[in-house]
């Protein structure tokens, strides 16, 4: 087909998965890559077997335990029975069904957005969904990828469609090369704070510029994580040389001759030049600084040379009574120095922040030094491979004689579904995603940053600018 | 699914922003693997103290709104996480609507698939909704899906929505989106014939 307008990395990748388009209609789309793990597939499952359905593409679907796998000792039992009774239920639907499972025994085990990567499954112009909101990782790869509800996974499951209404595009260009000391994290963070999180609500973001370029598959994955904490469907970065390195020889990715034909067809996935968004933003990378959230929402960021937000700074009365609420959870006052504020926990870990690059920034800064006295420091690898491969560099030995928990792979204290949390009041200096109220533990306070301010946090007891560190 | 037509409901008011699917329902009530009984959940944390009795300062917790069916909330309601948790608790305590200035892009599609209409109306509109719910007694709303409607009970507030004709119809006719689906099989089928076996080349 010839097309007149150029058209986005988003439109080329829609348009090449309409099943059916009818005016007035959500189109259905057809979905390459289905993911499952244990919270949001037990109903789903359910569904199909009241309605006498059964899974339409086994061999696009993969299932995997992450959310509340606990990641001690994997010999011991899973203590928590309702826990075990969501694991049990998936290994005994992926049985049922034909589905393939890493049960939290596999070694291709780890958090979900990290394994599928990880195995090459992740390719660029695929849509990929799973029934978790941080599956827009994978638009790292020029895909288009995105969190769905259980209903939707059902149907997936079912038919291997996806309805959805063409969501709005936006372009974020972070022009110029990013400061030493600024991390993917970084990046990130500076977005949300920049354009809210809601700035991107009902939008696709591509991210462009050379600060986005610039990053490994692994950074790229960081940024496009967090795209829902803005509010987006999905966020996606176009595929390059970076990415098809990233790509060869992992065991889903073609081979071969096909690989060379799949980097040519890949090469197509950019946006044409002259390509319209329905909305720009630019920040200029310099700009950036290492970020720290201090608040209950991801939006509420600051940079570490920055002090306390007051809220008689806020622009009105909704923003005012939110950061009021926000610093009363957190227990903060307005106005001091974040660097002043002194931490009881650190997590390093979760879809965002737990693969090999993250767990060597921490390495490195951690190395030689110790953990505060006051701190209980832990780190979860993404991954069995990630596990693996740390362990294969002696990273586990910096941080274990440096005063770090080293812990199995999962999902662990991102949300605190196994029995990894925050106590009441426990202030945590977090890798992960999301610092709202109680996420990590009823009443724990989250501040989000990245690997390298988490390990610096962790060995001052409060946080530190790691440009000075 | 129970077919969403017409609907009078006692309103209650969320008069904040940003409420986020933690809050709606908390990752330590995620375990369960049935759709029911959630709503014993619902807002855990904001609903009870710490010693589990119930806080009597949080909105849904006073009298005036047991029973409520309607709830007018901040914008960007549902954020977060894709838990379909999340309109199931809010179904199982009892909402059939939302009313909102905007929400988030999953937790809105996740209502459709339980029954529940999210309603998006300007800002001054639910701003009126949430004090007049505080101001007057036994405060309803009557909302009519088919006509895309809404009116409160002196018909002091009145306004029309937007929803596309699909979603409308599936919401009235209580169907399953599988089933509508199910229909198209060929088209789904004359796809994957000629669908690439990497999925990701693209198809023109």
């Amino acid at each position: 087909m010839e097309y007149d307008q150029p058209r986005t990395l988003f439109e080329k990748i829609w348009q090449s998965h309409v099943v059916r388009e009818q005016a007035g209609e959500p189109a259905l789309l057809y979905v390459d890559l289905h993911l499952v793990h244990e919270v949001t597939s037990p109903q789903a499952f359910d569904g199909l077997r009241i309605a006498d359905r059964s899974v339409r593409r086994t061999d696009l679907t993969v299932a995997v335990m992450d959310h509340n796998t606990p990641t001690w000792d994997l010999s011991l039992p899973v203590k928590d029975p309702i826990a075990k009774q969501q694991l049990d239920a998936l290994e005994k639907n992926c049985d049922e069904f034909g589905v393939e499972l890493y049960d939290r025994f596999s070694p291709l085990q780890g958090i979900v957005h990290i394994i599928a990567p990880e195995q090459g499954r992740t390719q660029p112009g695929k849509i990929i969904v799973c029934g978790d909101s941080h599956t827009s990782t994978h638009g790292a790869f020029g895909a288009f990828a995105l969190g769905i509800g259980t209903s939707e996974v059902e149907h997936v499951l079912a038919t291997q469609t996806l309805r959805q209404k063409k969501p709005l595009t936006m372009e974020i260009n972070i022009d110029g090369q990013a400061p030493t000391g600024v991390s993917a994290k970084d990046i990130i963070l500076g977005i949300i704070g920049r354009i809210g999180v809601a700035g991107a609500a009902g939008h696709v973001i591509e991210y462009t510029g050379q600060a986005i370029t610039d990053l490994s598959m692994e950074g790229r994955m960081t940024v496009c994580n967090m795209s829902i904490e803005a509010g987006a469907r999905a966020g996606m970065v176009a595929p390059d040389q970076t990415t098809f390195d990233y790509i060869r020889g992992r065991s889903h990715a073609p081979k071969d001759s096909e690989f060379q034909n799949a980097t040519e067809q890949w090469s197509r996935l950019r946006s044409d030049p002259g390509s319209v968004y329905d909305a720009r933003v630019t920040i200029e990378a310099k700009d950036l600084e290492p970020f720290i959230t201090w608040g209950t929402n991801p939006g509420m960021v600051i940079p570490v040379t920055d002090k306390i937000p007051n809220p008689n700074n806020a622009i009105d009365e909704t923003e005012k009574e939110s950061w009021e609420r926000a610093l009363r959870y957190m227990d903060l006052k307005p106005d001091i120095p974040i660097t002043d504020v002194s931490i009881d926990r650190v997590f390093i870990g979760s879809c965002t922040n737990a693969r090999i690059e993250d767990i060597r920034a921490a390495a490195t800064v951690a190395k030689g030094k110790k953990v505060n006295d006051q701190v209980y420091a832990m780190v979860v690898p993404g991954s069995v491979a990630v596990k693996e491969q740390a362990e294969n560099e002696g990273l586990d030995r910096i941080l274990i004689e440096a005063g770090f928990d080293w812990r199995v792979a999962g999902c662990s204290m991102c949300l605190g579904m196994n029995p990894d949390i925050l106590q009441p009041k426990e202030r945590c200096a977090s890798t992960s995603n999301r610092n709202f109220e109680g996420r990590q533990g009823k009443g724990g306070r989250t501040h989000l940053v990245s690997p390298q301010m988490a390990a610096a946090a962790a060995i001052e007891g409060k946080f530190v600018d790691i440009r000075d560190w | 699914m129970e077919p969403f037509i017409k609907h009078t409901g006692l309103v209650a008011p969320m008069d904040r922003a940003n409420v986020d699917t933690d809050q709606i329902i908390p990752k330590q009530f995620l375990k369960r693997i049935e759709r029911t009984g959630y709503g014993q959940f619902l807002f855990n944390d904001w609903r009870f103290k710490e010693d589990g009795s119930l806080n009597p300062e949080f909105e849904l917790n006073k009298n005036r709104y047991k029973g409520a069916s309607i709830l007018a909330a901040g914008s960007n309601f549902g954020s977060g996480s894709s838990r379909e948790h999340a309109p199931w608790a809010l179904m199982d305590y009892g909402f059939r609507c939302i009313i909102a200035p905007s929400f988030a892009d999953i937790f809105y599609n996740n209502c459709f698939q339980n029954g529940i209409l999210p309603i998006i109306a300007p800002d001054n509109i639910v701003v009126d909704i949430i004090n007049k719910s505080r101001s007057t007694s036994n405060y309803k709303l009557n909302v009519d899906l088919k006509n895309l409607k809404a009116w409160d009970q002196d018909e002091d507030i009145v306004f029309q929505f937007k929803l596309d004709e699909f979603r409308r119809n599936s919401l009235m006719n209580g169907l399953d989106d599988i089933g509508i689906t199910m229909q198209h099989e060929s088209d789904i089928s004359n796809f994957e014939k000629t669908r690439h076996k990497h999925g990701g080349v693209l198809r023109d």
